[in-house]
């Protein structure tokens, strides 16, 4: 044998080993398939059930396109990968999921596998549903075959190069995903533990505020440590710092009010986050709300890390603050105190507040730019809005202003460039 | 030694920003009180439909002040359903209850405040004649009727979802005959207007925009309160 060829023979064995390894791992954890889809047969506890864990894990915000049918799948989800379409769960028979079993159900949950094989794009939030409880799993599929079937074909990914490819899929999930159990934390109570459960598994909260690494991958050992939500150019402030969106420091009651009612004393839920309180925690029990309260505000806080700030110029400041007292004034008040309306503050104070003062400036920009509603609950039925800046201010106008807003009445910063705005915007 | 330097600032550093974070929590004053009022939850809007919905002079976005509730609510609903798409529109209702947008499109509904002098001055003749006989008389050679068949006599609207066409700006009027053209914009199925822009020739809908928005609006026009005769064309956006 040459030496060549000895090469060459162990080169193809370790990459035989290591594509046997890659396939194990993607099917390791995996159950059974037992039974079709006639052996399951739903009660109407289960129905009732899934339609609440289905408003938990806010299926309907990637399942239903705007103004399509509820849960008929075709909305497009941008990544940085390109683009990936939401699948029909109705109960249509040759377009929907009206022939999974269960057990195949239970494995697109739990392992992120498809009823014809096929790996699932962690676009669907597996890497957190994993950890669902299989009687959570059948109670949605109860739910979603209680749903009207709608035929419509689902639309093709349009992903690029070599992320189109199942085997990429694949290495991806040998790397970064595991199927999961959520393992009670005996030390800690059953309300924190219900609400750890939430947050981590139906409510994938990490899909946006875990930082992601390049390859898309949310990283658990930063939990919750915040993240730049891709394409969106939001940022999902870290749960895990009391400078960011950390909610150690505050009241029980507080956390419970921004998930059921998108206000609080605070400032609202703005972007990504109204959509969240509006599809999904506004109908959460008062108990899991409470719970998850529990859990959140249990969650290690990080030291803030200094932020290096420079002063803003003198030129800059009077700029920003004639700018401040035109367009912002009337609502967040001469000295950035914010306005309170019947129900509690409807205009954010921005003197300290932690939206202004993120290191990255891309909510505050946004917020500017847009402007925006919170949503509409039950607890804030009118919600007070603030108009978009971004028609009549120009892109230099509104960097000075940020500056101006995060270094005003104590806030302390770092200032913001007309690059950042043309970056967020 | 470096490492120990570090680990000494670092916090010391952090512990100042925490401080000073603190210290301007506890300078900022209370909140001012806010009007309860939907004139103040609807400031908004201002920023590109004018001052309290009645557009500008110059400006491409179209008045809301005094259209009908009904059609205001339907076209809060296509933004929201995507019937119509523009982002900032979208943006601003899709997290909206339809209690809430039903009360918008109230309270923009029964604003009567005078219109702005119109937009368009100096349009040839044969093309404001042309408009006026499309407006006033239709084509029926082609099917096409009367604006006025729908939209009312002095094209002020009908009530309850059928809009005035008068004192939109033109750019705003031609873009929605293109949107409609192309299926950017519908309306709930069937959707007559769509049926309408795609028979009316380029030309058409120009001459039909320029004599609209050339039309000086008395102050406080009436909404008609009903039709004379049936639609002409089956519309989905207004009920039978």
């Amino acid at each position: 044998m040459t030496m060549r060829l000895r090469v060459g023979l162990a080169l193809a064995a370790l990459l035989l080993a290591g594509a046997a390894l890659v396939a194990w791992l993607n099917v390791r954890g995996e159950d059974a398939l037992v039974g079709d889809a006639n052996s399951f047969v739903a009660t109407p506890e289960q129905v009732a059930r899934g339609a609440y864990l289905a408003r938990a894990g806010n299926c309907a915000a990637c399942h239903t396109d705007r103004g399509g049918a509820a849960m008929a799948g075709g909305k497009g989800i941008a990544t940085p990968f390109g683009t990936v379409y939401a699948s029909n769960l109705t109960p249509d028979a040759r377009t929907g999921i009206g022939t999974w079993s269960a057990a195949q159900f239970w494995r697109a949950m739990h392992n992120g596998r498809s009823a014809d094989g096929r790996l699932l794009y962690p676009a669907f939030p597996y890497p957190n549903f994993t950890e669902i409880t299989r009687a959570d799993s059948d109670a949605l599929l109860a739910w979603l075959r209680a749903q009207v079937p709608v035929t419509q074909v689902n639309r093709a990914h349009a992903l690029r190069f070599p992320y189109n490819l199942q085997a990429s899929l694949a290495v991806w999930r040998a790397l970064f995903f595991k199927p999961g159990v959520y393992e009670p934390v005996v030390e800690r109570s059953v309300q924190w533990n219900r609400g750890a459960y939430l947050v981590r598994s139906l409510g994938h909260c990490a899909a946006c505020h875990s930082p992601r690494n390049a390859f898309g991958a949310t990283r658990d050992s930063l939990e919750l440590s915040g993240g730049l939500i891709p394409l969106q150019n939001w940022y999902a402030p870290s749960l895990a710092s009391p400078v960011e969106a950390g909610v150690a420091d505050w009241s029980s009651t507080d956390v419970a009010a921004l998930l059921k009612t998108g206000l609080t004393s605070h400032g609202a839920a703005l972007g990504p986050m109204a959509e969240v309180v509006f599809r999904s925690t506004q109908y959460l029990s008062d108990a899991d709300v409470a719970a998850m309260a529990e859990f959140l505000k249990s969650l290690p806080q990080s030291p803030p890390h200094a932020l290096t700030v420079a002063q803003i110029g003198k030129d800059v400041r009077a700029h920003g603050q004639a700018l401040y007292k035109d367009h912002c004034a009337a609502c967040h008040g001469d000295d950035g105190q914010g306005g309170a309306g019947p129900n509690g503050v409807v205009y954010a104070p921005l003197a300290g507040n932690r939206k202004v003062l993120l290191e990255t400036p891309a909510n505050l920009i946004h917020i500017v730019v847009n402007g925006g509603f919170p949503p509409t609950t039950a607890g804030d039925p009118r919600p007070y809005g603030m108009p978009p800046f971004g028609p009549s201010l120009k892109d230099e106008e509104i960097a000075v202003l940020a500056s101006y807003v995060r270094s005003a009445w104590g806030n302390a910063a770092p200032a913001v460039s007309t690059l950042d705005v043309l970056d967020a915007r | 030694m470096h490492a120990a330097l570090r680990s000494t600032t670092l916090p010391r550093r952090a512990i100042a920003a925490l401080t000073l974070l603190l210290a301007s929590v506890a300078s900022a004053g209370s909140p001012s009180q806010v009007p309860d009022t939907m004139a103040q939850r609807m400031q908004p809007c201002s920023a590109c439909h004018g001052k309290e919905g009645r557009a500008t002079q110059q400006g491409f976005f179209p008045r809301i002040a005094g259209k009908p509730a009904g059609y205001l609510y339907n076209q809060l609903d296509n933004f929201r359903s995507g019937r119509r798409a523009y982002p900032t529109m979208t943006y601003f209702v899709e997290q909206m209850s339809d209690d809430y947008l039903h009360e918008i499109a109230g309270y923009f509904a029964a604003l009567d405040l005078p219109y702005a002098p119109p937009q368009t001055t100096n349009a040839p003749p044969d093309e404001i004649a042309r408009g006026e006989t499309l407006v006033r008389r239709g084509d029926g050679e082609h099917g096409i009727p009367a604006c006025t068949q729908c939209h009312g006599a002095a094209m002020t609207g009908v009530l309850p979802a059928i809009p005035g066409l008068l004192g939109l700006p033109r750019g705003y009027l031609v873009e929605q005959f293109g949107a409609w053209r192309t299926g950017q914009r519908k309306a709930l199925a069937p959707d007559c207007m769509a049926k309408v822009a795609t028979t009316l020739t380029p030309a058409d809908i120009t001459a039909v925009a320029t004599w609209l928005s050339s039309q000086p609006v008395a102050q406080g026009p009436a909404v008609a309160d009903s039709l004379a005769r049936p639609l002409p064309l089956a519309c989905g956006s207004v009920p039978p």
